[in-house]
């Protein structure tokens, strides 16, 4: 069966490529702490299921110090200049998006028909995973084509996904870092705090009152922990379930959609949400680290009034 | 109570633009701490839960891929294709994009798009070249916010389509836990409801997208009658 972990090898071969390229790159003043930082992830994604939890503790700190002291510098690997591009653009014409459309295709159709897929008796695939390994096995057929059809030198994904995970830098383990920080504020309680001071402090005598905070509360709770789900269980609990639906009879299906909902207005406005809002600042080179959430605020604040209207509009009526 | 402590980190950090790596650490050593864990638990517990979301961090094994496909001239190739076309505004090409993007995702094609596999390499040079298209080279900060505004399309479209599908994680979320409090709710239910939602989501970002056309004309306008 393929699981995860073909997933994880093939990401730990790319960081720890990343990692012996950059050690390589004189032009880079910083070049061992690039080194080191892609080195320490690759041993993650390697062999993290094979260190203990306190081994790995020791990485990710060690990941922390480097990229937050300043350790990482930017690689510059030779890559084609604008006008080879252009050039090359012209001459290859539309079938260069073949391959960065493969991508996802192979993720759909693994998605669609790999999920009950069996070897003998065993499952293909892990089905839980499915979208995820899919995506990879995507990545690698697309690699595979482009390599044949463009026939770079060997090293060339290397050094160009090195230039490209540089641009990134050390908020390429952002994400991951703040989901887990997401489970230790859920190991010490965090989540059942906000809810008793949502409640012990704010009016929620009245259907629209209950209703406004409880989407109110979605929105700057899931900002603050940068995750609908680590905000939903808790709001639902404190505010949802016993005031909305119990108390004034409000139709819980809506509750929950809409509650959900109201929580990704608050995602769009977060640096905690590193995925969706400063990881694209780094891939697209803006100056401004929260140049993006900028541009989301106003949808954001309207979308989360919207959803406070909807919901007491046909959370009672249905 | 004091584990609000670890909260009131991560906001003071982040207002104060410390870098984030070392927020989350002190974030998660004064929450740990507050709950009464000594530092070496906290540590194993924060390894551990590093280890276990790896797959976060996995998406990046797109990059060597993105990054070839752009040494041979992916990004000018998607301009090109905007150059060809008459009427394309910034605006225009993104609302196309976030109806696409929201339709699939509402499939649960939520893997059709994304800020490294579709923003970087194909949205973001597309919405710069229609827009150099019709005000000619653009001044730096013009072409930063157009390359944001590919970004918050990507986000937008969506958070606020994959509610619709049956199977997405956030659906069985609600009803798992709805389940848990003995409240039984159907996946239908609850992605039928997110229906509203999504309208209003494709009429408001449409418009703020169809309102930047408006302001990028003004803009060039302003500019072109300065240089005279």
């Amino acid at each position: 069966m393929i699981t995860l972990d073909f997933v994880y090898l093939l990401a730990g071969l790319a960081f720890a490529g990343f990692a012996a390229l950059s050690f390589f790159d004189r032009a880079n003043r910083k070049r061992l702490g690039n080194a080191a930082f892609w080195g320490l992830l690759a041993a993650s994604f390697l062999f993290g299921s094979r260190l203990g939890d306190t081994a790995n503790g020791v990485l990710v700190l060690a990941l922390i110090l480097l990229g937050g002291f300043g350790a990482l510098g930017q690689g510059k690997p030779a890559t084609t200049s604008t006008e080879e591009r252009r050039a090359s653009a012209i001459l290859r014409g539309n079938w260069l998006f073949v391959p960065a459309l493969i991508v996802p295709a192979v993720a759909l159709l693994g998605t669609l028909f790999l999920k009950t897929a069996h070897l003998g008796a065993a499952p293909l695939l892990d089905a839980k995973q499915v979208t995820l390994i899919s995506l990879a096995i995507g990545i690698v057929l697309a690699l595979a084509v482009a390599m044949l059809w463009l026939k770079p030198k060997l090293m060339a994904p290397l050094q160009e996904g090195r230039r490209l995970i540089d641009t990134i830098g050390w908020a390429a383990i952002l994400p991951q870092l703040l989901a887990s920080l997401g489970a230790i504020f859920a190991l010490s309680g965090v989540g059942q705090a906000v809810g008793i001071v949502a409640t012990r402090y704010l009016p929620l005598d009245r259907p629209f009152e209950a209703v406004l905070v409880y989407c109110v509360g979605m929105a700057v709770f899931t900002a603050v922990m940068g995750n609908a789900f680590a905000a939903f269980p808790v709001m639902t609990a404190a505010i949802g379930l016993p005031l909305i639906v119990h108390k004034f009879g409000g139709n819980p299906a809506i509750m929950g959609a809409i509650g959900m909902l109201s929580g990704f207005c608050g995602t769009l406005t977060t640096p905690m949400a590193a995925n969706f809002n400063i990881v694209p600042a780094a891939l697209l080179e803006l100056p401004d680290r929260n140049g993006v959430i900028k541009v989301q605020l106003p949808t954001a604040g309207l979308m989360l009034m919207a959803n406070t209207a909807l919901m007491y509009a046909l959370v009672f009526r249905f | 109570m004091l584990t609000l402590l670890g909260v009131a980190v991560v906001v003071i950090g982040f207002l104060i633009r410390l870098n984030p790596l070392l927020v989350i650490a002190a974030a998660a050593l004064v929450t740990g701490l507050a709950a009464g864990l000594n530092p070496v638990d906290i540590l194993a517990a924060f390894g551990k839960a590093f280890n276990d979301n790896r797959y976060v961090s996995a998406v990046w094994l797109i990059l060597p891929l993105i990054g070839l496909l752009e040494r041979y001239g992916l990004q000018e190739r998607a301009r090109l294709l905007i150059a060809r076309l008459r009427g394309v505004t910034v605006g225009r090409l993104l609302l196309v994009y976030f109806i696409i993007r929201q339709a699939a995702a509402s499939l649960g094609l939520t893997s059709l798009g994304g800020q490294a596999q579709m923003v970087r390499p194909l949205i973001a040079p597309m919405a710069e070249a229609a827009a150099e298209q019709e005000a000619g080279p653009l001044p730096a900060e013009t072409r930063f916010r157009i390359r944001a505004e590919a970004a918050a399309t990507d986000n937008v479209a969506l958070f606020f389509g994959e509610d619709i599908f049956l199977a997405i994680s956030s659906i069985l979320l609600i009803k798992g836990f709805l389940e848990q409090s003995g409240v039984i709710v159907q996946p239908f239910e609850l992605s039928v409801w997110a229906i509203p939602t999504a309208v209003l989501a494709l009429l408001i970002h449409g418009t703020r997208l169809l309102l930047l056309d408006r302001k990028l004309r003004r803009e060039a306008a302003a500019k072109s009658g300065g240089a005279e």
